[in-house]
């Protein structure tokens, strides 16, 4: 692939993720409303896409008179703060585990080997669905249902790496010069696989996003006191033909931020791993 | 190597199924006061648990659980008084249906674009496949659902928006899969029916299937097409048409077969969404349903279903690669 093309991948992801981290960290003052103020006497206006003043909806209103703007603005808070959460925990779960299995090999490799084997028996998606059904609704109980569907591909791609690293000469050597093992680990081996992790978790936070909404869109993700796209979907599907912006606005959110995601990945699995590309 | 992939299941199995049995012990509180209600009292918590042995230890439960589940026995319903392995079976074909032609839909997609786009590789069209391969795979499919319900029901009003059969069209349950079952019995204007029902969900579920296909389709070729007989083979002067039907794509879909059937388990999985938009009878929307009226001994046996599902499709999948590339070490 010529060089350029992949500077323009990660170009415009980059460029769409950062959209979505201002949208998040500076709602409050990029909302035009408040995203949960009712006014009634406001329902289900049309986007007003004339002007831009505090008395007009640029996107419309809800069944209840709430901005929808506001609230998509407010609703990349929580696509953002879950997807970076979980990327952040199953990676670190999932990459601890991985250089361990790796790097030691035996018994311990036979047994996460296993866990993992079991964890990838479950679809991704049923294994969330599933952990919600029973945990209830709740920002910490999906955290913890996403983490615990996601760690897995962390720890397989880890593991093949670390295989292969620990044979390699700067290791040995360092072992050599009386490393222990969890210093080798933590210092050496684990930031020798950052590249294909980065990678990974770029691609998995893409996924995390849908899934978040796709759960809160069934009902399983977020209380709907908060505004999350996923919910507002799900609110906006019985309006569908009064008010089709309630369905199109939000769903355009995710699959704009989750192409960006994509193609920041795509981008980087070029330039970082070259391994990792398909040709 | 048979019989080391069959024994290397066994432990993955077991622990499938206490990750399954260990979901209602997930749940916050006892479960049996999550089953029979808040509103349930001490006497009724007591008696029931005594009933379903929820006062022995975990791994004595476990092991009542899995031997329940080896005979397909999953406890009755709590909404519907009736045996779940029943309500699964009777909604899997609608499942099944979906699956089947989503794959279809999504094959019929992704193929083409993928093949031909190793073909002109790094042409405009190696490009514009991959870019609308990366839109498919960014695509929520819920939301793609709602947008076809919207334009294709709404709007023109061409297809129907819900469930799998016209209103009072009767089908006789020969298979229970209503495409098959109403060619069987003849009956055109039913299979019309079934097909016009079936048209906006499998495409809602093939699409964000056919951008992962296209991908893998794209990448076999491209792995096949570089290798030293391809080489040869149009060395000897074969023709292209020659070299890419007859070498390249009868060795390149050995792998896009193996991922369509690894695909094939995710797929049933994803149903659980596209079931509920389109209110499509199956298994997908029986979980939702479940979970939603808090009815847990239905959801985890639907939920288990799901799980060995999967698994033995990806099983089959191994054991056929094997036969069909005997190099392939398992």
């Amino acid at each position: 692939m010529r060089g350029w093309r992949r500077y323009v991948k990660v170009g415009i992801g980059g460029v769409i993720l950062c959209v979505l981290v201002v949208c998040g960290v500076a709602a409050p003052l990029l909302a035009p409303h408040d995203p949960r103020e009712l006014r009634l006497e406001e329902k289900l206006r049309p986007p007003d896409w004339r002007v831009w003043d505090s008395g007009s909806y640029f996107l419309g209103t809800d069944n209840l008179g709430r901005d929808l703007l506001s609230r998509i603005i407010y609703g990349s808070r929580v696509s953002l703060l879950v997807g970076a959460t979980t990327v952040i925990f199953a990676g670190l779960i999932g990459c601890f585990l991985g250089a361990v299995a790796g790097y030691y090999g035996a018994m311990i490799d036979e047994i996460i080997n296993k866990t993992t084997e079991i964890f990838l028996a479950f679809p991704f998606l049923l294994l969330a669905i599933s952990v919600m059904a029973f945990l209830g609704q709740g920002l910490y109980n999906l955290i913890l249902a996403l983490v615990l569907s996601r760690w897995v591909q962390y720890c397989r791609i880890v593991r093949g790496e670390v295989l292969s690293l620990k044979e390699r000469d700067f290791i040995q050597a360092v072992r050599a010069l009386g490393g222990r093992d969890f210093y080798i680990i933590i210092r050496h081996v684990m930031p020798n696989t950052l590249p294909s992790v980065m990678v990974i978790a770029t691609f998995a936070m893409a996924i995390v996003i849908i899934t978040e909404a796709s759960l809160s869109f069934l009902g399983l993700g977020i209380p709907p006191s908060i505004p999350t796209w996923g919910s507002m979907l799900s609110e906006g599907r019985s309006y569908m033909y009064r008010a089709p912006w309630l369905t199109i606005w939000p769903g355009m959110a995710i699959f704009i931020t989750v192409l960006g995601i994509n193609l920041l990945g795509d981008g980087l699995r070029d330039i970082l791993d070259p391994k990792l590309t398909r040709h | 190597m048979l019989r080391r992939r069959l024994i290397g299941a066994i432990p993955v199995l077991l622990g499938m199924s206490f990750l399954v049995f260990m979901l209602m012990h997930l749940a916050p509180g006892d479960p049996v006061s999550l089953l029979l209600g808040e509103e349930a009292d001490e006497i009724d918590i007591q008696e029931t648990r005594r009933e379903w042995g929820l006062d022995k230890p975990v791994l004595v439960q476990y092991w009542e659980f899995i031997k329940h589940a080896a005979r397909g026995d999953f406890g009755d319903s709590l909404r519907y008084r009736e045996e779940v392995s029943t309500l699964v079976i009777e909604r899997l074909p609608a499942t099944l249906e979906l699956a089947v032609a989503s794959m279809f839909v999504a094959m019929l997609i992704s193929v083409p674009i993928g093949v031909y786009s190793a073909i002109k590789h790094n042409s405009i069209w190696d490009h514009s496949g991959m870019t609308i391969a990366l839109i498919g795979l960014s695509l929520p499919n819920f939301w793609l659902g709602i947008m076809l319900i919207f334009f294709f029901g709404g709007q023109l009003n061409l297809l129907p928006v819900a469930g799998r059969i016209g209103y009072g069209i009767q089908v006789e349950p020969i298979t229970r899969l209503y495409l098959i079952d109403t060619l069987l019995q003849g009956d055109l204007t039913a299979f019309w029916s079934a097909f016009r029902h079936l048209l906006m969900p499998a495409v809602t579920l093939g699409t964000s299937f056919a951008a992962i296909v296209t991908r893998i389709s794209r990448s076999s070729v491209l792995e096949v097409i570089r290798q030293d007989y391809i080489t040869t083979a149009r060395a000897k002067g074969l023709g292209e048409g020659t070299v890419i039907w007859k070498h390249t794509l009868r060795n390149a879909m050995i792998t896009i077969i193996t991922i369509l059937g690894l695909q094939l388990g995710a797929l049933l999985s994803g149903s659980v969404i596209t079931e509920t938009v389109f209110s499509w009878p199956g298994i997908g929307s029986l979980l939702v349903q479940a979970i939603s009226t808090r009815d847990y001994k239905l959801a985890q046996g639907v939920i288990f279903f799901f799980a060995m599902m999967y698994f033995v499709v990806n099983l089959l999948v191994d054991l056929l690669y094997m036969l069909v590339d005997p190099r392939i070490k398992l």
